[in-house]
């Protein structure tokens, strides 16, 4: 196929449309609008055959969802920042029924002050919900990790909701050179979709959402943590199989030059490729330096993360959010995955980016920097003033 | 469109024994007439509250039909995502037969946490029929105010005290709000009238959209009343024209059962005095020093039905 340009939105409503999902719920949010807009217009050009509901509100876009998915259709939405909070008690359910569901997430900030441009603190706010969250880079990983994940949520071992999420404006709204594939190619690395037990199913009468006591509920929490372990060789099967159909190779986490390196940062989402950069114009400079992109955060990877920074100098973990009243929410993940390494980095958390604040390439010089002088608290943060 | 109860006895059981609900409570009651009403299959969506809890506990359930609950404000939303569902399949012939989709949900999920999904999925124009649980409180919670709660009941967050007479304001007339939104059919309903409940019920979910039950369900707990009466006490909110049996059809109001029959004279129109001392929710209202609160809800009684037999008369 002939590259095209899209922004991050419109990629993943570009996949959408080559899925075909049975319903796709909408309410629009800031940055995540353009996907289901331009979905609408598909829908209105008779270009898919999805039952499209624009909901009233996010609680009830997911609660459709939550319906469309147990009633055993495939089902997709979007949202972000307070969509996501308003859609949190039902994230859950979602996720106990054991529901399919594809959510894009165009990752923004939360009130208040109410503020539009990217952080993390919607998607790391339900990071407990029990759904699979995969970080994309640019608009390329926003249309692939579109595809992949109805592959994952779908898979008959996993059988969870999915978020794929990607940086606000920074991503969504930035025209980029994007790789798509045939439509019957992505239709058929998809697959049709086969529904567990569907309330459709009128000879088989299932009860979804019973009322659970102490008796079963630890248990029905424990199946979904099983469930997620399993989810993670199968997100990295999905990407293998993902490669020989795109020719794209992903991982749950990718090194840049860190084979080599003492001096590590790791982020997620857009700010991958500014450190990339950032490696480069070190390297040049003889610094033994590298960077880490995490691409699934749930489940999270402690065994690759640990396998990828033991016997660093020192690693800055770089998180676009905050757990108010202690650190990055990230930042306490891979200190655990570290903590059984033999040779243990030091290691420093770097909160930046709240709001939309630019992260600049000298910013990030000088957090190699602090880790080569060790002269870092365990909590700093980016470009904010005191 | 006639029920008759041979051929009732007949019907498969979609909501069977062996649910928790109270000795009494009138919720099964509403809902088995419903669910016989459907000559379809149905797909049931139900709110958190009471008749939720008691019908599910896991690993048992009473629902042999499919069923869904999710949470306290989404039934609505719940089976209009079901009903996207059917369409998508059925427009992609993976499903060919005709079912019919049915929320039930409390007077709390419905009047208050829930109203914004149910008029969001009444305007959207899934086709389902909502049938709202109502006695009048929280009582799964353990009996607190809701939208519904008639002036000068007694419940545990409008308790009566020496000052404050239980609660102080009047139920919203949600039926009405419903109606304002246009939709093929509402209609409220009592459970001792079986016939009439089950005739709208049936127009509901063969009406082709959105249709909207407002069903009186008298509650023994919260209410304070003999668990042998639950009949009896549905039988004189109608008759007190508290719980006006009536229809709105097609842009039609039409007044039914013996609702009508009060309206045409036939039948005698009970005091409220005659309800408030059928309750022991109302008990504190017999002291002297509350008998203007009785005048009052006499008064918005009066109101309320004056309105109405205009209303059915246009
Ligand atoms: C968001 C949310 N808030 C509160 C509750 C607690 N809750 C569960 S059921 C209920 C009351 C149900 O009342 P109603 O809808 O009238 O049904 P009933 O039990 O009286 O039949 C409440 C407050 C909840 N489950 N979810
Ligand atoms: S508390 Fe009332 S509504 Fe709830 S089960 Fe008992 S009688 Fe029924």
């Amino acid at each position: 196929m002939e590259p095209i340009a899209l922004n991050g939105d419109m990629a993943i409503a570009h996949a959408w449309r080559q899925i075909d999902p049975d319903v796709v719920a909408s309410y629009p949010i800031t940055p995540q609008t353009i996907i289901v807009e331009n979905y609408a217009e598909f829908v209105a050009n008779g270009e898919v055959e999805t039952e499209y509901v624009c909901a009233e509100s996010e609680h009830s876009a997911m609660s459709l969802c939550i319906g469309a998915s147990a009633a055993g259709g495939r089902v997709a939405t979007a949202t972000a920042s307070a969509g996501l909070a308003f859609m949190w008690e039902v994230l859950w359910i979602a996720s106990a029924m054991r529901l399919p569901i594809c959510m894009s997430v165009a990752n923004r900030a939360l009130s208040g002050p109410i503020n539009i441009q990217c952080d993390h603190s919607d998607a790391m706010g339900a990071r407990d919900t029990g759904w699979i969250q995969l970080f994309g880079e640019n608009v390329q990983e926003a249309y692939d990790n579109t595809v992949m994940s109805f592959k994952i949520a779908e898979h008959s071992g996993v059988r969870l909701p999915i978020m794929t999420c990607i940086d606000g404006f920074i991503v969504t709204h930035a025209l980029e050179r994007l790789e798509t594939l045939e439509t019957q190619v992505v239709k058929d690395f998809v697959g049709p979709y086969q529904a567990v037990r569907p309330l459709l199913d009128l000879k088989n009468p299932t009860t979804y959402g019973p009322f659970s006591q102490t008796d079963y509920y630890f248990e029905h929490k424990y199946q979904i943590m099983e469930a997620m372990k399993r989810a993670k060789p199968v997100v990295k099967q999905v990407q293998k199989d993902y490669a020989k159909i795109s020719g794209r190779e992903h991982s749950i986490i990718e090194g840049y030059k860190t084979e080599d390196a003492d001096y590590v940062i790791m982020a997620m989402g857009s700010t991958a490729g500014t450190l990339r950069h950032v490696v480069d114009e070190l390297r040049h400079e003889g610094k033994k330096v590298g960077s880490v992109k995490l691409r699934l955060f749930r489940p999270f990877p402690f065994d690759e993360v640990k396998e990828m920074l033991e016997g660093k100098k020192g690693v800055a973990v770089m998180d676009r959010a905050i757990s108010t009243g202690s650190s990055g929410p990230m930042f306490p993940e891979v200190r655990t995955a570290l903590y059984d390494a033999v040779d243990r980095p030091d290691i420093a958390n770097y909160v930046y980016g709240l709001g939309g604040r630019d992260v600049k390439i000298d910013e990030l010089k000088g957090v190699y920097k602090q880790l080569m002088t060790k002269d870092h608290d365990m909590v700093n943060y980016l470009g904010v003033r005191p | 469109m006639s029920f008759t109860l041979k051929e009732l006895s007949h019907s498969e059981d979609r909501l069977t024994e062996g649910h928790r609900l109270c000795a009494g409570c009138s919720e099964s009651i509403v809902a088995r007439q419903v669910l016989m009403a459907s000559k379809k299959p149905v797909v049931v969506a139900n709110a958190t509250g009471c008749f939720e809890v008691s019908t599910t506990i896991y690993p048992f359930t009473s629902w042999n039909v499919p069923w869904i609950h999710s949470a306290f404000e989404n039934a609505p939303a719940s089976i209009g995502g079901v009903e996207a569902t059917y369409l998508a399949l059925k427009r992609k012939g993976k499903i060919t037969e005709d079912i019919n989709f049915l929320a039930f949900g409390g007077d709390g999920a419905t009047y208050d946490i829930g109203f914004q999904a149910l008029s969001g999925a009444i305007e959207r124009g899934h086709r389902f029929l909502y049938v709202c649980l109502n006695n009048e409180a929280y009582m799964n919670t353990g009996i607190q105010r809701s939208g519904a709660t008639g002036r000068g009941a007694q419940t545990t967050t409008c308790p009566a005290g020496t000052c404050v007479p239980g609660k102080k304001e009047f139920p919203k007339d949600l039926t009405r709000i419903i109606i304002a939104h246009d939709l093929p059919y509402a209609a409220q309903a009592s459970p001792h009238n079986w016939r009439d409940l089950m005739e709208k019920a049936e127009k509901g979910l063969e009406c082709g959209g959105p249709a909207f039950m407002n069903v009186v369900t008298p509650c023994p707990r919260g209410w304070r009343f003999d668990p042998a009466l639950t009949i009896e006490i549905s039988r004189l909110a109608v008759e007190t024209c508290i719980w006006p049996l009536y229809e709105f059809e097609k842009g039609k109001w039409s007044l039914t059962g013996e609702s009508k029959r009060i309206a045409e004279g036939k039948k005698e129109k009970r005091p409220v005095m005659d309800w408030i001392k059928s309750q022991g929710r109302f008990g504190h209202l017999l002291k002297d020093k509350w008998s203007p609160v009785i005048e009052e809800i006499q008064a918005n009684v009066d109101k309320k039905w004056e309105e109405l037999i205009k209303l059915s008369q246009m």
